[in-house]
C-alpha cells in the first residue's frame, strides 16, 4: 500500500534545482522593474511544488520555509504588496536557502537552522505588517476589484467536505496528510464519510474510497484552505462552506470537474497544479467583473468555478472560459518554463560510448575508402562508399548534436552574480546577454563556466568605474556589461566586453618589468602585453579586494581556456573599454586539422591554431648570431620553429625554401612552423594519449588516419613553449626538464 | 579432467614466457591481452628510449615498449618474427617487443622465490621474482607496475633529446 516514494526522490530534487533555477531568473527579472503578473506566477509556481513536493516525501522544514515564502508569494500575486527591491532580494536570498535546504536533504546533510529562522523570521515580520501593507498597496495597480471573499478576518470558520478519487494514493498524494495540514491551520473535527466503501470483494486495496467532513475552526483566508488542497486538486471533489459571522461572503461551492482535469493531472503533478491557467489579473478585471456571491452566474463554466471563487489565488483569462482551454493551457506553461517539451534524460555516459562508436566507424569508413580507392572497375563499390561517408558525417554530427547544449546553461548565472556584485562594490551595471541559444558541447560548456565567471568579475572590479567616474568621464552612469556567444567557422566565440575604463597598458607593462617578465627595454606587441595578464600572480590592482586583484586568476583562466583547445584575446581601448573574445571548438572529440607532413611522419595541427601558410623568400628570411632564424611577414619578424628539429625526425627538406611556412598563432604570439607538405584537411577523432601512456608538452592527443596509422595532434601552444625552452635553456630550467 | 584439477593447486597461476636477450621472461596470462606481430608505429617525440612509440589497435592509441631497450640490453632489428605482446592491465593499455614467445606454464606459490635485492648494478623495480620449473628460472615481471610507470620513467630520465 505505502509507495516508496524515496524513488522519486532524485526527480524531485533536479526538478526543484531547475525550477529554482527559473525563479531566480523570474526574480531577476522583476528587479529589473519588469512586473510582470505572469513572472510573479512563475515564481508562485515554484515555491508551491516545491512545497507541494517537500510535504509528499516529508521534508518537513522544507515544507515549513517554503509554505511562509509562498504566503508572501501569495500577496504578491495577489497584488495586496508591491515588489519592492528590498522583498526581491529577501525571495533571492529565500530562493538560495530553498536550494541549500533542498541540497542539505539530498545530501542527508544537516540544515542550517539558524539561517532558515533568520530568513524565515524576516518574511514573518514582512507578513506581520500585511495588514498596513495590504491597505495600502490595495488602491494601487495591479488592481483587482474584485470583492474576494476568503480575505476577511471576521470569519470563523470553514465547513470541508473532501472526497478524493479514487487514484489519488497511486499519484503519491496522502489525504491523512492534508488532514494534518489542516491541523496545522486551526482546530479540527473531522469525520470519516465512507459511504463510497464497496463491499470487501470488490475494494481495491490501492484505491481511496474515503471521504471527509471536516470543521475548521478560526479565522482562517480561503486561500489557506485551498492551498492545502492544491497539490490534489483535480483530483478531488471539495467542497468549502464557511460558517460563523460571514456575512454576504460566498459559500464558494467548487465542484472539480474531474473528467476535464485528470487526463493531464499526472503530467501536470509536479510542475504546477492543473487548474491554474496563467494568471492575468488585467484581464480579470475587464472580463469578470462580476458580483462575487454569485459565482453560479459567471461566464466562466464548472471548469473555472474554483478560480471564480477563488479570484485572489489565480485568475482566469478569457480564454480559459472556454473549458476544453484550461486543461490545455496549464500543461503548455508548464513544460515551456522548464524548457524541454517531451525530452528524456540519458546519461551523459551512454553517449560518449555512442559518440565513441561513431568515431570507430568513421576511421573504418575511411580506411575502407582509401582500400577501395586504387582498385580498377569497382566503381560501385566506391559509390557505395561514398555514400556511406556522407551517412557517417550525418551520424557523427547528430550524435554530437546530441551533446549540445544551450549557453544559456552558464550564461543565467551572470544576472544574479553582476546583481549581486554590483550592488556590493556600488556600481551601476546593466548586464546585456546576447546569443545565449548558441550550442557548445557540453564538457566545454562545463569548464567554460568558470573562466566567464571570472572574466565577468574582473570587468566589474575592474572594469566598470564608479558612477561618479562614469559621469567625470562624460558616459552614462550604468555601466554596460556584454556577453555575447556566436558560431564562426566551426568555433564557438565568447565575448566578455565592458564598457569600462580599459586595460592600462603602461601600467601593465610597468609591472611586467617590475616582475621580470619582461626585459627593460623590450618592446611589446600591444597582444602580448595584455597576454601579461595571463601570467600566473600577475595584478596590477593596487588594493587587492575580496572580489579580485589578487592575481590569481587570469592565469587560470587561459589554462582551462587552453586545456578546451580555445584561445583567448583581449581587446582594449582606453577609456572605452575592454572586450576578451574565447574561441573554443564546438566540441572536445573532434577537430578540424590540417594534416602536415615532416619526413614519414604526418602531424595534425588545429586549423583555429592557423593563421595562414607560405612559401617562403630567401629575402624574409634573416638569420641572427648563427642559428635562431626569423622570417618576415609584413610588419612582424616572426621566429621560425623546425617541426623535424623540435621532434627529433629525418625530414625531406632542411631548407625553408624548400618547404613550407605554418604560420601559426597562440597566446597572441606568432611563430612560422616549417613542415616539409602539406596534406588533406580533416576532421580528425581525439584520442588521448594520457589514457595509455601520459601527456607530452608540445602534442594535444593522437588520432588515426585513413590507412589506420597513428597521427600525432600538435598542440601549438604547447610546441611554442618548447620551442622557446630549448631557444633559452638557462632562462627557465624547470621548463626544460617539463 | 578431475585429475588435471588436483595435479594444480589452488594457489598455482599461469604465465605467459618469452625471451628476451638470453634470459626467460614471464607475465601472468591474465595481463596478456593479445600477441601481435611487429607494425609500424609513430614516433612520440621527447620520450625515453625504449618508448618506441604508439600503434593504432583497433581505435586504441597503444605505446608500444621495447623491453631490450627498456632493460639496457642491446637493440635488436624489428622484423616479420618480432613479437608484440599486448598487455592489458586496469585501465592501460600497452604492448611491450619481445624476442619471441615461448611458452604458458603453470607456476605455484612456493616456486617462485622473490627478487633478491641486487643493488645499484640491476633494477628490480619491474620483477615479482623468479619462478623455477623443471630447473629453468624465469624472471617474473610486474605488470601493473610496469604500465603504471610508462609515464614516470620518462620524467625520470628527464629529457632524452
Amino acid at each position: 500500500m505505502t509507495l516508496d516514494l524515496a524513488q522519486f526522490h532524485d526527480t524531485f530534487f533536479e526538478e526543484s534545482f531547475e525550477a529554482l533555477d527559473s525563479m531566480e531568473a523570474a526574480l531577476l527579472k522583476l528587479s529589473a522593474g519588469e512586473v510582470d503578473a505572469e513572472l510573479i506566477n512563475t515564481i508562485f509556481r515554484v515555491a508551491h511544488s516545491i512545497k507541494g513536493g517537500a510535504a509528499t516525501f516529508g521534508f518537513s522544514d522544507v515544507t515549513a520555509f517554503t509554505h511562509t515564502a509562498e504566503t508572501l508569494l501569495d500577496q504578491l500575486r495577489a497584488g495586496k504588496r508591491q515588489v519592492t527591491p528590498e522583498l526581491v532580494d529577501l525571495l533571492l536570498r529565500s530562493g538560495d536557502l530553498m536550494r541549500e535546504m533542498l541540497e542539505a536533504t539530498k545530501h542527508k546533510q544537516v540544515i542550517d537552522k539558524a539561517r532558515v529562522a533568520a530568513v524565515h523570521g524576516e518574511i514573518e515580520a514582512i507578513l506581520k505588517s500585511a495588514g498596513t501593507a495590504a491597505a495600502a498597496a490595495a488602491p494601487a495597480p495591479p488592481p483587482v476589484p474584485i470583492h474576494v471573499p476568503g480575505d476577511e478576518p471576521e470569519r470563523c470558520g470553514w465547513r470541508i467536505h473532501f472526497v478524493p478519487g479514487a487514484k489519488l494514493l497511486r499519484n503519491g498524494n496522502d489525504p491523512l496528510r492534508i488532514l494534518r495540514e489542516l491541523g496545522t491551520l486551526g482546530a479540527c473535527t473531522v469525520r470519516v464519510d465512507a459511504k463510497f466503501v464497496p463491499p470487501l470483494a470488490d475494494l481495491d486495496p490501492e484505491e481511496c474510497r474515503l471521504g471527509w467532513h471536516v470543521e475548521l475552526n478560526g479565522p482562517v483566508p480561503e486561500t489557506q484552505v485551498r492551498a492545502v488542497f492544491d497539490w490534489v486538486e483535480g483530483e478531488c471533489e471539495l467542497h468549502l462552506e464557511a460558517f460563523g459571522p460571514m456575512g454576504n461572503a460566498a459559500p464558494a461551492p467548487a465542484p472539480l470537474a474531474p473528467s476535464l482535469v485528470t487526463p493531464v493531472s499526472g503530467e501536470a503533478r509536479g510542475e504546477t497544479p492543473i487548474a491554474e491557467p496563467a494568471f492575468v489579473p488585467v484581464a480579470v478585471a475587464v472580463e469578470a467583473p462580476r458580483p462575487a456571491p454569485d459565482p453560479a452566474h459567471a461566464p466562466a463554466a464548472a471548469a473555472v468555478a474554483d478560480e471564480s471563487a477563488a479570484a485572489s489565488r489565480s485568475a482566469a483569462p478569457a480564454s480559459a472560459a472556454a473549458p476544453a482551454a484550461a486543461p490545455s493551457t496549464a500543461p503548455s506553461t508548464a513544460q515551456a518554463h522548464s524548457g524541454e517539451g517531451g525530452s528524456i534524460r540519458v546519461s551523459i555516459e551512454k553517449i560518449d560510448e555512442l559518440l565513441n562508436s561513431v568515431g570507430e566507424l568513421v576511421i573504418t569508413q575511411s580506411v575502407l575508402s582509401q582500400l577501395a580507392a586504387p582498385l580498377d572497375g569497382a566503381e560501385e563499390l566506391r559509390s557505395a562508399l561514398g555514400q556511406l561517408e556522407r551517412h557517417m558525417r550525418a551520424l557523427q554530427e547528430s550524435v554530437m548534436r546530441v551533446r549540445m547544449l544551450p549557453i544559456s546553461f552558464v550564461f543565467n548565472r551572470f544576472p544574479r552574480l553582476v546583481r549581486d556584485l554590483g550592488q556590493r562594490l556600488g556600481k551601476k551595471i546593466e548586464l546585456r546577454m546576447l546569443g545565449d541559444t548558441t550550442e557548445l558541447d557540453k564538457t566545454v560548456l562545463e569548464k567554460i563556466g568558470d573562466p566567464l565567471v571570472h572574466l565577468v568579475r574582473n570587468s566589474i572590479d575592474h572594469g566598470i568605474e564608479s558612477p561618479d567616474t562614469r559621469i567625470a568621464a562624460g558616459k552614462s552612469a550604468h555601466g554596460v556589461i556584454e556577453l555575447n556567444a556566436y558560431h564562426k567557422g566551426g568555433n564557438v566565440v565568447v565575448e566578455v566586453s565592458d564598457d569600462g575604463g580599459g586595460l592600462k597598458r603602461d601600467k601593465i607593462l610597468a609591472k611586467a618589468r617590475e616582475r621580470g617578465l619582461v626585459g627593460a627595454d623590450e618592446e611589446l606587441s600591444e597582444d602580448r602585453i595584455f597576454n601579461l595578464i595571463f601570467a600566473p600572480g600577475f595584478s596590477t590592482a593596487d588594493v587587492v579586494s575580496d572580489v579580485s586583484g589578487r592575481g590569481v586568476g587570469m592565469d587560470v583562466v587561459k589554462r582551462n581556456i587552453n586545456e578546451l583547445g580555445g584561445h583567448v584575446q583581449i581587446h582594449s581601448t582606453p577609456g572605452k573599454g575592454s572586450m576578451v573574445r574565447i574561441r573554443l571548438p564546438l566540441t572536445l572529440a573532434i577537430l578540424d586539422g590540417q594534416l602536415a607532413r615532416v619526413g614519414s611522419e604526418v602531424y595534425v595541427v588545429p586549423i583555429v591554431s592557423i593563421v595562414e601558410t607560405i612559401q617562403v623568400r630567401r629575402e624574409q628570411v634573416n638569420s641572427i648570431a648563427s642559428r635562431a632564424q626569423v622570417f618576415r611577414l609584413r610588419d612582424d619578424y616572426l621566429p621560425i620553429v623546425r617541426l623535424y628539429d623540435l621532434f627529433g625526425v629525418e625530414p625531406d627538406h632542411t631548407d625553408l625554401l624548400d618547404g613550407l611556412l605554418m604560420i601559426v598563432e597562440a597566446d597572441g604570439q606568432r611563430v612560422g612552423l616549417f613542415v616539409d607538405e602539406l596534406m588533406s584537411q580533416q576532421q580528425v577523432v581525439i584520442k588521448s594519449l594520457e589514457t595509455n601512456f601520459r601527456p607530452v608538452t608540445g602534442l594535444a592527443g593522437a588520432t588515426m588516419l585513413g590507412d589506420g596509422r597513428v597521427a600525432l595532434i600538435l598542440d601549438i601552444p604547447g610546441v611554442i613553449a618548447r620551442f622557446q625552452s630549448q631557444q633559452a635553456p638557462t632562462r627557465d630550467p624547470a621548463q626544460v626538464a617539463a | 579432467m578431475n585429475t588435471v584439477l588436483k595435479d594444480e593447486p589452488d594457489d598455482a597461476k599461469q604465465y605467459l614466457t618469452f625471451r628476451l636477450g638470453g634470459e626467460e621472461y614471464a607475465v601472468g596470462i591474465l595481463t596478456v591481452q593479445e600477441i601481435r606481430g611487429w607494425a609500424p608505429v609513430t614516433a612520440i617525440p621527447h620520450s625515453p628510449r625504449e618508448m618506441l612509440g604508439v600503434i593504432n589497435l583497433r581505435g586504441v592509441v597503444v605505446p608500444i615498449v621495447d623491453l631490450r631497450l627498456k632493460f639496457a640490453l642491446e637493440r635488436a632489428d624489428y622484423n616479420e618474427f618480432t613479437v608484440v605482446i599486448i598487455l592489458n592491465v586496469g585501465a592501460r593499455v600497452a604492448g611491450i617487443v619481445v624476442d619471441g614467445v615461448s611458452d604458458v606454464i603453470t607456476l605455484t606459490a612456493d616456486q617462485i622465490r622473490a627478487a633478491p635485492a641486487l643493488g645499484r648494478d640491476a633494477d628490480t623495480d619491474h620483477i615479482v621474482g623468479f619462478g623455477t620449473l623443471e630447473e629453468r628460472m624465469r624472471i617474473i615481471l610486474d605488470v601493473e607496475r610496469l604500465l603504471a610507470n610508462l609515464g614516470d620513467t620518462c620524467n625520470s630520465n628527464g629529457v632524452l633529446k
